[in-house]
């Protein structure tokens, strides 16, 4: 076998269900491709040895004609999830040699499934950029590139060691966890699939926390279908997170079927905003068009609150991020300063200055600024209010629509050293998601097209709390119709 | 109830009023923390009952402890609050090495009970109503320990995320003795309840203390917090030294700068510890780790319904009973002994149950440094004791020597009174017998006690000696004046 695996998670799953391959020979393949695919930086920690272990396991279990949803299947894994007995990083300094003796609740989920780990995908630093530029292990670069060009252009954020995995066929599919766009807008930029769910589908627990009322697991795999298929063992209601929702699992792969004869595709108008390309706004109708091509009908509707929604996010997530972050402070485990102290105060001072990068720090004084006595009010209250008020806009455009047709990322992958210096214009990379989150929505990021420099760019469908069987079956059109089949040239292999 | 006039301090400027408010901190009584599953027994080896929440690992998760929501619901109904049916779990950030997440999880704006009130009971038999302004579920810290090792400083978790009742009230009490009693009384509630064990040794009960001095009847003085007072003794010497302090203070023409102070009882001083403006900014807000706390309106009525009777419903009853406040309130202070007089009690005249309990019984245990739930004599042996005074069959006298036969042999009362013939002997034949008896070898005394009726004492205990003090001491009374031809006393 090529160490090159095209294959989708479902027709990896199919062939190892008729015994085609064996989980062993598919996760060889991905074991070798991700080490000859180093330059890429997707990979934080490979975990070669437990990836073989736990494929012999799957092969003996398919062997029986036993085997869960996702027997055998390799995955990449968010370094955002603790793994136990696997070093987690977090993309941060201040986790030193952390290895977690416990396991989250998703990735518990996925070796009950049967998955196969391949190891720790690489991530903006605690989930917090959107370019995967703020990782203590180093940029991840995109395994696409402009046409005609060499240069190194970013996959995205945070989720962006998962994201180039998945374009690079470095792995079947791999987790990612999404905050204000953290998945979708990856997915968008590296060609792939991203589906943010509902807050409250996917147990939080075991999830390194960024912003605790935002952050969401979710899969970032090939196609709409893997999509489904991945959602569906990854989600579950844990009584270990009390903000997971006791909702019944569906059968999304089921539910994506049947197609959108009369489902009503909503246009929110405010999402029409100055200085994105013309590529994205075309692209967008274009959308639009082979859903009504499919029989859907297309409703205008109107998000008045959108405007706030980043302003909104950048008050909200910092605060929550800022009380998260205090328990990294050198006294039980992590990175602790080696200089010198003299009192706690300054082991706390030099261990988080050392351990922490820039955003991270910049997110920290932000939040403490907002939850500040004489702030607050101005600041946390107020964005809690704007909150509301996004909420509210969703429900009313859902009285007249099922689904939200939009596009994901003003742009496509940017380069490398692009934005660093540029706080706001990289948050601007999370206007059409943050919404998506504050409103605790799903959102799905599915590839509709190529810019004129040949970089894919994504469509994103909004749904209602805890439909994400509409959200699919409507991405799946836009996927059926779009016939994405592009790919980046391989020029990142090792021989 | 509240007109009852303050105790007043005297300074160099006149008299000065001392306003008290409190803030106890009571551990819930719960085999698990408020958050997490891991055990809240009391000594355990340090770090040995924390689990990964406790210790704030990443991506750990809070998950609310029913039993510690019911606890702080069933204290409020005690303290006559307002449930709140709708509550929010809010952050309070700061940094120390023994709070693991670098927040508390509080409550701040939305706590679990709104206000109420409680009655103390104060040692002139009066009462004074304190009231409560909140009662709200937080989780305690771990411990720090600076003595171990001269180089480093420990941190012992066990205590990491203790469901806590913070229980906040009223500037209502005007001196040590009014906030000493708010404590006993308080504590008699949450143990009556079962919310509580109130141990103050074990840290089971800790008080913050609100103390400001004003003029009487003046407007409110600027108020100092003093930490983390242990002991009803301390909280006396810690409001009578910051009260002091603040009437010089005052009376030298400076003026009280709100600060939070920390009582030293080994100098028998209040210290500060920071001022206002050094107060910490908390940054409270709402922990979206857990949803808003909801509870059904059905589910705290059965609480309600289960709530036992509470300490002043039962000194009410016992006053009904004919005791006195005084003794109603000594007896409901503490459930054990309010159970152990009501067994006592049973069948037999009320205030010489109580008089016999007190006089005798807590008298013994006192002398054998024992709690009344380790008495050597059950309720019932006592009570069958009380009963034999009262139909005669034993004299107030032999009952305190079965008594003591029984507090160390043990045994059955009854058949003690029976097997060793200590019934009191009320048949006029052998009273009279033992009269004729000490007449017939003491005749020059019958002639004394003709001229001085006085000396019929030594009569009466004669034939008590001779009746071996079985001989109801009236019955010899009455025979022996009808015998001397004594006149009644006038």
């Amino acid at each position: 076998m090529s160490n090159s695996v095209p294959l989708t998670l479902a027709e990896a799953r199919d062939a190892l269900k008729a015994r085609k391959i064996s989980s062993k020979e598919l996760t060889s393949a991905l074991v070798q491709g991700i080490a000859q695919s180093r330059g890429l930086n997707a990979f934080v920690t490979e975990t070669p040895e437990r990836a073989l272990a736990m494929a012999a396991a799957s092969d003996a279990r398919l062997a029986k004609g036993e085997g869960g949803a996702l027997e055998g299947l390799p995955l990449a894994i968010k370094d955002l999830f603790c793994t136990k007995g696997v070093k987690t990083t977090a993309g941060s300094r201040i986790l030193g040699n952390f290895v977690p003796p416990y396991e989250s609740t998703v990735t518990q989920n996925l070796w009950n499934a049967g998955a196969v780990m391949l190891g720790k995908t690489n991530l903006d630093e605690f989930a917090m950029g959107s370019s995967n530029e703020t990782s203590a292990a180093g940029p991840v670069f995109n395994p696409w590139r402009a046409k005609n060009s060499n240069a190194n252009l970013v996959p995205g954020g945070s989720s962006g060691g998962s994201a180039a995995a998945v374009a690079g066929d470095l792995c079947l599919a791999a987790t990612g966890t999404d905050t204000g766009g953290s998945i979708r807008q990856p997915a968008a930029v590296t060609g792939i699939v991203g589906i943010k769910p509902t807050y409250g589908r996917c147990s939080r627990f075991g999830i390194v926390a960024f912003a605790s009322s935002l952050d969401q697991a979710g899969p970032m795999t090939k196609t709409v279908r893997d999509a489904a298929i991945l959602l569906g063992s990854m989600a579950s209601v844990d009584p270990k997170d009390s903000t997971s929702m006791d909702v019944p699992v569906p059968d999304y792969e089921k539910q994506m079927e049947g197609g959108i004869k009369g489902l009503r595709v909503g246009i929110p108008k405010e999402y029409r905003i100055d200085g994105v390309p013309a590529d994205i706004g075309g692209l967008w109708d274009k959308g639009a068009a082979w859903l009504k091509a499919q029989g859907a009908q297309i409703v205008e509707v109107s998000l008045p609150h959108t405007k706030y929604a980043l302003p909104t996010y950048y008050i909200v997530a910092p605060a929550e991020c800022s009380s998260n972050l205090a328990r990294y402070d050198g006294v039980r485990f992590g990175h602790r300063t080696s200089g010198s102290v003299h009192d706690i105060t300054e082991l706390y001072e030099k261990s988080r200055a050392e351990g922490f990068g820039a955003e991270v720090q910049r997110r920290i004084l932000i939040g403490t600024y907002v939850l500040s006595a004489g702030y607050y009010d101005a600041y946390y209250a107020r964005a809690q209010k704007l909150r509301t008020l996004i909420k509210r806009d969703f429900d009313k455009a859902f009285e007249s629509c099922d689904v939200l047709l939009t596009p994901t990322t003003p742009g496509p992958a940017f380069g490398v050293g692009e934005k660093t210096s540029d706080p706001v214009s990289m948050y601007l990379n999370d206007v059409f998601t943050v919404t998506v989150n504050l409103a605790g929505l799903p959102g799905l990021s599915v590839p509709a097209g190529l810019t004129e420099n040949g970089l894919p760019l994504g469509l994103q469908l909004i749904g209602k709390a805890f439909d994400e069987g509409t959200v699919l079956r409507a991405g799946l059109a836009i996927e059926q119709a779009a016939q994405f089949q592009h790919k980046p040239a391989n020029w990142w292999r090792a021989a | 109830m509240n007109t009852r006039p303050s105790k007043l301090v005297k300074g160099q400027t006149g008299e000065w009023e001392v306003v008290i408010g409190l803030e106890v901190h009571a551990q819930v009584l719960s085999k698990s923390k408020l958050f997490s599953g891991a055990s809240t027994e009391f000594g355990a080896e340090p770090n040995s009952q924390v689990s990964f929440v406790d210790a704030g690992m990443p991506g750990m998760l809070p998950v609310i402890n029913e039993k510690c929501v019911e606890q702080a619901v069933r204290t409020g109904l005690g303290l006559k609050a307002k449930i709140n049916l709708f509550s929010i779990f809010d952050r309070k950030n700061y940094f120390y090495p023994d709070l693991p997440q670098g927040y508390q999880i509080s409550q701040y704006k939305n706590p679990i009970v709104g206000e109420g009130e409680v009655t103390i009971d104060l040692k002139d038999g009066e009462s004074r109503l304190v009231g409560i302004e909140r009662l709200h579920l937080e989780q305690d810290a771990g411990k720090s320990l600076h003595d171990q090792n001269p180089d480093s400083s420990y941190v012992d978790l066990n205590r990491s995320g203790i469901a806590l009742m913070e229980i906040v009230t009223r500037p209502d009490m005007r001196s040590s003795e009014e906030a000493a009693a708010f404590l006993r009384k308080l504590r008699a509630i949450v143990r009556y309840l079962g919310t509580c064990d109130g141990n103050m040794d074990e840290g089971s009960m800790r008080a913050d203390v609100n103390v400001s001095v004003r003029k009487p009847g003046g407007p409110l003085g600027t108020r100092c917090e003093i930490k983390n007072v242990n002991s009803m003794r301390f909280i006396a010497q810690a409001v009578e030294y910051e009260a002091r302090r603040q009437i010089d203070i005052i009376e030298g023409g400076g003026t009280i700068r709100q600060e939070t102070r920390l009582f030293d009882s080994r100098l028998n001083e209040t210290r500060s510890m920071r001022s206002k403006e050094e107060a910490h900014d908390y940054r409270y807000f709402p922990d979206p780790d857990l949803l808003p706390l909801e509870l059904d309106a059905n589910w705290v009525a059965e609480i309600e319904k289960s709530l036992p009777e509470l300490p002043d419903a039962k000194k009410a009853r016992f006053m009904g009973l004919g005791l006195s406040a005084y003794d109603a309130s000594v007896l409901v202070a503490e459930r054990d002994l309010a159970d152990y007089y009501e067994d006592l009690a049973k069948g037999v005249d009320a205030k010489a149950a109580a008089n016999w309990l007190n006089n005798e019984i807590l008298g013994r245990l006192n002398r054998d440094g024992l709690s009344i739930s380790q008495a050597p004599v059950s309720a019932a042996a006592n009570n069958a004791i009380v009963a034999m005074i009262s139909d005669k069959t034993i004299s107030g006298k032999i009952a305190k020597d079965l008594l003591d036969i029984v507090w160390s042999d043990g045994g059955d009362p009854r058949a003690i009174v029976e097997a060793r013939g200590l019934r009191q002997v009320t048949d006029t034949g052998a009273i009279d017998a033992a009269i004729e008896a000490v007449i017939a070898a003491n005749p020059d005394k019958v002639e004394d006690v003709k001229a001085k009726p006085k000396l019929a004492a030594w009569f009466v205990g004669q034939v008590m000696k001779q009746t071996g003090g079985k001989a109801n001491p009236a019955a010899v009374n009455a025979a022996l004046k009808l015998r001397l031809n004594l006149p009644d006393e006038g």
